[in-house]
């Protein structure tokens, strides 16, 4: 999702807060100040060498933690072994602390880096008062100032104090990436061992003294209401102390131990009213997708006029469905209200607005409401949302102590926020040679900010300038965005809308190579042939970046060497997040099914922070995507979700996954978004390897529906 | 309620809980042992899996009254001292990415390289099948067990 829209959804108390995101942060002079030296709010040396750098963004296996110290600790010329790492709560100092939107990196870069920056010319001008010496004679190196004409240094940890005195610059030079040597390292997670030895706490590990566990029974229509409960049994299970209404649509069960909540709710009897949704399934949904396509849409993209081409004219329409994030972590959070206050531990991707959320719903300001931000078991978009939250607040609130909330795997899959459904219309002119002289996609979804509630300038979703761009300089080129309506909740899922653009155009793509009789790699690199710019509300996308992308995935894929007998291989790119991605997959049928084998993933996401979370990232994202292309589906029936736990909504497991290699262009540009990029290509990369299989074109989501 | 004796980890426990609680909950909850993780509650993503008497069982679908007076590991009691040639393989290969499922992962890995210390690439897609990763680790587990199996070395 776009940090855009979330810094607009956070609302006006947040917003007076952003400009501090690049802005120095003086902490209050006082006691602390002789301790040591915070020169901003990411960053405390203290006398013992510490240096502590606070992350500001959610850890939800994407690196964060490890990642964004590197770039001030570089900066900072700090030794990366004195690093230790503070999680930032909900606060006013880090502006926007939303973490989606593949943005963390790509948005802290600079403030990080002049953190980092700022302090080390404060550490020299301290380590130049000291010895009487010129600033220039002074050096910064591995955390130290050293004076290299009379072998004089002195750590970090000693200049704390001077440090401390002296003003914060406002202007800083920033290092050339030729001398990074933190940045660009393959720097071992700093989270990892404590992962291992099953000493990290998540929120679902967190405990507080004399804390009560609860689970919600949430009414399984959507849009359905609590009218009667029937607590008579729930009562009877030893260790339940409350059962009551929360919010209209849920009924608390809270408990000493979260297995006498679960049983306290399994014998719970709650009367709904069905609401307006009872009739409502995937099929009328689907069908509703359709009629609203005959609609006129917002342009998001126009060059030319597709319309006024002429030649072979080609037409397809591809869909997908609503799918789940399903983190391993299910949905939980801690609270504990205190009358004019309430503190939560929360495993949030916007500890921002669960703090705003939270103090709506229970009546108190913002500033007394308290958001530590857990590590978290996954979060892919599905934590961006604040339900979990509110409800350990409320049930908190409701019984006066601290409770944690845990949501089953059921509760998640069943009451959760789901990747809206969508449908693709694309069409293209074809001159003779084969090549469009004109494309046009329309995009028919409901708008994930829309349904919350927010506003969408010109109809067109906050999150599509980031995820539904052109890819290729096509002289008359258009795409558009019709936004309907749904009862189903939405969320942003990991990739949002570029998963559901990128498969439509990347499949039409290889349609039109096939009607041309081209190699679907020529094809689109005659494509990208020309050097262009592609701008695009505030990205312009580079037709020689994504050419090199495609070209190296490719060759390193070996595209134009044979195959073993039986396989078959498939290529696609897309760009998003400000990230050019291309990947090729390499199958067997197998049963009619395809089996993924291989797959190869070029990346140009400008400079590379620490090339193993690069790596992980995209495996991760690839498997995730074979896992949405494959099997992923959210069916609705009777206004309810019909799947429930991983039986029938399926992830990828080892016997599945491919080997997954990934290659980096080298680049000094700005580092762009990794966490999502990587997963539009599968799925039309995949069914263009089927295609090659089977000459059967799959046109709609999931392939094993 | 019922008077249960566990042992955990080499050490006698016991608990007073009803005898149908699924383990999991008794390690969690009673005894505060946090590594063992909740994820489907229907032994179907394998994030809570532990030994019994060696072997990988899911403690979310196991009554702890079925594991009175057995000997049970979780992650906390794989390695008393320092790490498990499991734990230090996954370090190696960078597995961890959210990292909740690890723990069940590595519990499940142990079990198989208890009984086939040098396990093929078929071996282990059969034992680990049952764990799940959304994070999509699943070939880093298969280079951190083979490398656990060749004595730390890839």
């Amino acid at each position: 999702m776009s940090p855009l829209s979330r810094r607009e959804f956070v609302g006006a108390g947040i917003g007076a807060a952003a400009g501090l995101v690049i802005g120095f942060y003086l902490p209050h002079k006082g006691e602390s100040h002789k301790d040591s030296f915070s020169p901003n709010a990411y960053l405390r040396i203290t006398p013992d060498n510490k240096i502590t750098i606070v992350v500001a963004r959610s850890e939800m296996g994407q690196g964060v933690r490890t990642a964004l110290p590197m770039i001030l600790a570089e900066e900072l010329e700090a030794d990366w072994k004195q690093i230790e790492i503070e999680q930032a709560g909900a606060s006013t100092l880090y502006g926007d602390q939303t973490t989606g939107g593949s943005a963390s990196i790509r948005t802290t870069w600079d403030p990080m880096r002049k953190a980092g920056a700022s302090a080390r010319e404060m550490l020299i001008s301290a380590a130049a008062l000291t010895w009487g010496v010129p600033r220039s004679t002074c050096t910064a190196e591995a955390g130290h100032i050293k004076h290299a004409a009379s072998n004089r240094s002195l750590s970090y940890g000693e200049l704390v104090a001077k440090a401390s005195t002296l003003p914060v610059p406002s202007d800083v030079t920033l290092k050339q990436s030729k001398d990074y040597k933190i940045v660009g390292q393959r720097l071992p997670r700093l989270d990892s061992l404590a992962k291992v030895k099953g000493e990290a706490i998540y929120g679902i590990d967190f405990r507080l003294p004399g804390m009560k566990h609860a689970v919600l029974a949430r009414c399984p229509l959507i849009g359905g209401k609590v009218t009667s409960i029937d607590d008579k049994e729930s009562r009877k299970i030893s260790g339940v102390t409350y059962v009551g209404k929360i919010g209209d649509s849920a009924v608390a069960v809270v408990a000493d131990t979260v297995w006498s909540a679960m049983e306290g709710r399994r014998v719970l009897n709650v009367g709904w009213d069905d609401g307006p949704n009872k009739d409502l399934n995937s099929g009328a949904i689907l069908a509703s997708l359709k009629q609203a396509a005959s609609k006129k849409g917002a342009t998001l993209y126009a060059a030319g006029e597709p319309g006024k081409t002429s030649g072979r004219h080609i037409s397809a329409e591809y869909m997908l469905p609503f799918m789940a994030h399903a983190p391993m972590e299910p949905g939980n959070c801690t609270a504990h209200f205190q009358g004019s206050k309430c503190e939560l531990w929360a495993p949030t991707q916007v500890p921002q607005d669960c703090r705003d959320s939270v103090a709506t719903a229970i009546g108190l300001d913002p500033d007394q409401v308290k958001v530590n931000v857990t590590l978290m078991g996954g979060g892919f978009g599905r934590r961006l949302e604040h339900d979990y939250a509110v409800e350990a607040a409320q049930v908190s609130k409701a019984i006066n102590a601290p409770v944690k909330v845990i949501w089953t795997r059921e509760d998640d899959m069943r009451c959760s926020t789901y990747r809206p459904a969508s449908l693709h219309q694309l069409s293209a002119t074809l001159d003779g040679t084969g090549l469009p002289v004109a494309l046009t996609h329309r995009i028919i979804a409901p708008s994930i900010t829309g349904q919350k509630g927010q506003p969408v300038p010109n109809n067109v979703d906050p999150d599509l300038p980031d995820e539904a761009g052109p890819v290729y300089g096509i002289p008359n080129y258009a795409i558009e965005y019709v936004m309907t309506e749904t009862p189903v909740p939405l969320g942003w899922m990991r990739s949002v809308y570029a998963l559901q653009a990128g498969f439509a155009l990347e499949s039409f793509i290889d349609e039109l190579a096939l009607a041309a009789g081209k190699d679907p790699l020529k094809y689109r690199l005659q494509l990208l042939a020309k050097d262009q710019d592609l701008p695009y509300f505030t990205t312009t996308w580079h037709t020689a970046r994504m050419r090199v992308v495609l070209q190296l995935a490719a060759e390193k894929a070996g595209w134009d060497k044979p195959l073993p007998a039986g396989h078959y291989r498939g290529i696609a790119c897309f760009g998003c997040f400000q990230t050019y991605m291309a990947e090729v997959v390499e199958i067997t049928m197998e049963n009619s099914q395809p089996k993924v084998h291989r797959v190869v993933a070029a990346v140009d996401c400008g400079q590379v922070v620490n090339p193993g979370i690069l790596e992980q990232q995209i495996q991760g994202g690839v498997v995730y995507g074979l896992s949405n292309a494959l099997r992923a589906q959210i069916t609705i029936d009777k206004g309810r979700v019909v799947q429930g736990n991983f039986d029938d909504y399926a992830p990828l497991r080892m016997d599945e996954t491919p080997t997954v290699e990934v290659y980096a262009v080298p680049s000094q540009e700005p580092p762009t978004g990794i966490g999502e990029p990587s997963l539009p290509p599968v799925a039309p990369a995949l069914c263009n390897a089927i295609y090659a299989a089977t000459k059967k074109r799959i046109r709609t989501l999931p392939i094993q529906s | 309620m019922a008077d249960i004796t566990l042992r955990v980890n080499g050490s006698e426990k016991q608990v007073s809980v009803s005898p149908e609680t699924p383990l999991l909950w008794v390690l969690r909850d009673t005894l505060q042992l946090t590594g063992t993780k909740f994820g489907c509650g229907a032994g179907l993503c394998g994030a809570c899996t532990v030994h019994v008497e060696g072997n990988p069982i899911r403690s979310c679908s196991t009554p702890v009254s079925q594991v009175a007076n057995k000997n049970v590991t979780t992650i906390e009691g794989l390695s008393p001292n320092g790490l498990h040639p499991l734990q230090e393989a996954w370090l190696a290969e960078e597995v961890p990415q959210c990292g909740y499922c690890q723990t069940g992962q590595i519990m499940s890995a142990a079990a198989l390289l208890a009984k086939t210390p040098k396990p093929t690439d078929e071996q282990i897609t059969q034992a680990m099948n049952g764990n799940l990763c959304r994070c999509g680790t699943y070939e880093r587990i298969r280079k951190a067990i083979h490398r656990a199996a060749n004595g730390g070395a890839r």
